[in-house]
């Protein structure tokens, strides 16, 4: 009787794994699906999508749609104005969230803790508050349609998150290196450029990644900033390829894929640290 | 050393390029905005200073009353739908499942993927003739049901709040299963040799360790949904007849296209102070359990 409950039990196990396996595979197809259907469709003529063939792989795969995107539909210039600003945001706010960082946690001064309260305040205030008043700065100043309108806000409401991982970061470094350092006459500058920075890599790529997926993918300012088609970036830019060719999916498609490759790209090969750098900046702040 | 850390010059060469981007795009337009909530304005010449009616008007003008209740449908399907189903998978893959690095990789694909591209491909996901959703339902022989998800006023909200529960279901997994790691194994240890079950040990142990990931989860689901902005832009502008629209996409359209530039800015000062009461609310609700 005893051997016949285990076996009972055994069969229940495998019965409710086989359960739980089937919807993970269930669910991750889901998840990933609509990705393969772009991929596909973006290859495919519209007789193939309209035709029949809307879910398989495309039986004639169509490249051109890809020219089509990149060339008339100006992906290219789009791409390249995205690979302009994202770079931009990520150098600039490295270098002055990185120097914000070292004398928020390292040097004596009076307004110390208030300052890091004013570093970090950038963390709740949702862009809305920004968009106006920024679009009326960068309008007196003929600035609307150019790479610094959209770098500068990017920028900003970036240094708040970096500061906080470099803080975090220089915290956990010992002063001893700097103290030695100092008695073979280092200056602060040598300090931080030659001592604190390089020691700083691993914090360095967790902030690009963050702020690579923020410039990367957004969407109110550069609608509301950008529409000169030269200076417009992948985000705004997959919008105006949409209306131009509402019917030629592969076309926009092709426009989509290219617009996602980057991100693909960085994760498929850092899939561990892009997943730490999100679960990082999601539980400091 | 403490002298070389006391360096005024190297303090302020430090801070001073940070501090004068956080003053000017963060800090000094909330003050602008602040302001010009109190103004009639179009956006050139000079405004006329109306004090709150911007404000009193909002609480009267439907349109923007449905963009809040849109807003809200956002925030609570993603703390009832979105967030159960996360913890339950968090739950399920840290337990020790075959394949678990795949699934947390491909649970989180949809996460990094620009919004916009989402957006356009749900878009032709939920196209009425060619999409993927009613060939799929015709296909399956329950035809009648395809419609034009979008274009109708009864499914347009619901169709534009599915892609993004889709999308960051991922994001939240992801917190609440390093949530589950980083709780100590002899925990789950000592659960095993008392015989717990792995529901009991879900439902007393694990799920109560996790209080402050789910705080954050809350809060992001809550203040993200209220926020939301790129999807609704893609999908539908808000519409048809403002049947999906939010406040963001509204607070864009009165102010850029309506050129109404002191009401517009009286709902983006809405948005802030929401977004802050919420924090603070989420805040709240968690210490009290805390003492309890």
């Amino acid at each position: 009787m005893g051997k016949s409950k285990k076996e009972l039990d055994k069969v229940k196990k495998i019965g409710t794994s086989g359960i739980v396996y089937s919807l993970l595979f269930i669910w991750a197809a889901i998840q990933i699906f609509p990705i393969y259907w772009l991929f596909t469709f973006s290859l495919k003529s519209n007789s193939e999508i309209f035709g029949g063939n809307a879910l398989g792989l495309p039986k004639e795969w169509m490249w051109q749609n890809y020219e089509k995107a990149l060339v008339t539909g100006k992906v290219g210039l789009y791409f390249f104005n995205s690979i302009i600003v994202t770079g931009a945001t990520i150098l600039i706010t490295i270098v002055v969230s990185l120097m914000a960082s070292y004398a928020l946690t390292r040097m004596n001064f009076k307004l110390k803790r208030p300052m890091n309260a004013f570093y970090m305040l950038g963390l709740t205030v949702p862009i809305h508050s920004a968009l106006l008043p920024v679009f009326i700065m960068l309008r007196s100043m003929k600035l609307v349609n150019s790479y610094i309108a959209l770098i500068l806000p990017y920028v900003a409401f970036a240094i708040p998150m970096a500061v906080m991982i470099f803080t975090g970061f220089i915290s956990s470094i010992p002063r001893e290196l700097e103290e030695s350092a100092c008695l073979d006459g280092c200056s602060i500058y040598g300090v931080f450029f030659r001592i604190i920075a390089p020691l700083m890599k691993p914090a360095v790529a967790t902030v690009s990644i963050f702020t690579f997926l923020q410039a990367w993918n957004e969407l109110m300012f550069a609608v509301v900033f950008i529409s000169d088609t030269r200076y417009k970036t992948l985000t705004v830019g997959i919008q105006s390829l949409a209306g131009q060719y509402t019917i030629d999916w592969g076309a926009i498609g092709a426009g989509l894929v290219v617009a996602t490759i980057p991100t693909l790209i960085v994760y498929i090969f850092m899939s561990k640290k892009v997943q730490d750098s999100l679960v990082v900046g999601a539980l400091k702040g | 050393m403490e002298k070389v850390w006391s360096n005024k010059k190297a303090i302020i060469f430090f801070l001073f390029p940070s501090f004068v981007i956080l003053t000017l795009i963060i800090i000094v337009p909330i003050i602008m905005s602040s302001y010009y909530s109190l103004l009639k304005w179009d956006g050139f010449g000079k405004g006329e200073f109306i004090g709150l009616k911007n404000y009193i008007d909002l609480f009267s003008d439907k349109a923007f009353l449905m963009s809040v209740k849109n807003s809200l449908i956002f925030a609570v399907s993603s703390v009832f739908i979105q967030l159960p189903f996360s913890l339950l998978l968090a739950l399920v893959i840290s337990k020790g499942v075959k394949f678990e690095r795949f699934f947390v990789t491909v649970f989180f694909i949809p996460v990094i993927i620009s919004t916009v591209v989402i957006g356009q491909l749900w878009m032709k996901i939920y196209h009425p003739e060619y999409g993927v959703l009613n060939l799929f339902l015709r296909a399956v022989g329950l035809g009648n049901l395809a419609k034009e998800w979008l274009g109708s006023k009864e499914t347009a909200l619901g169709a534009s709040v599915v892609p993004v529960l889709w999308q960051y279901i991922g994001y939240h997994m992801l917190l609440m299963y390093a949530g589950i790691k980083s709780i100590s194994a002899d925990v789950f240890e000592a659960a095993k040799i008392d015989g717990a079950s792995w529901l009991k040990t879900s439902r007393y142990i694990t799920i109560p360790l996790l209080r402050p990931i789910l705080k954050v989860s809350l809060t992001f689901a809550v203040v993200g949904s209220l926020k939301v902005f790129d999807l609704v832009y893609v999908l539908t502008r808000g519409g048809p007849a403002r049947a999906s629209e939010v406040t963001s996409t509204l607070m864009v359209e009165t102010i850029f296209k309506s050129n109404k530039y002191g009401y517009g800015s009286a709902m983006a000062i809405f948005v802030i102070i929401e977004c802050f009461l919420l924090y603070w609310l989420i805040g709240k609700m968690f210490k009290t359990d805390e003492v309890v």
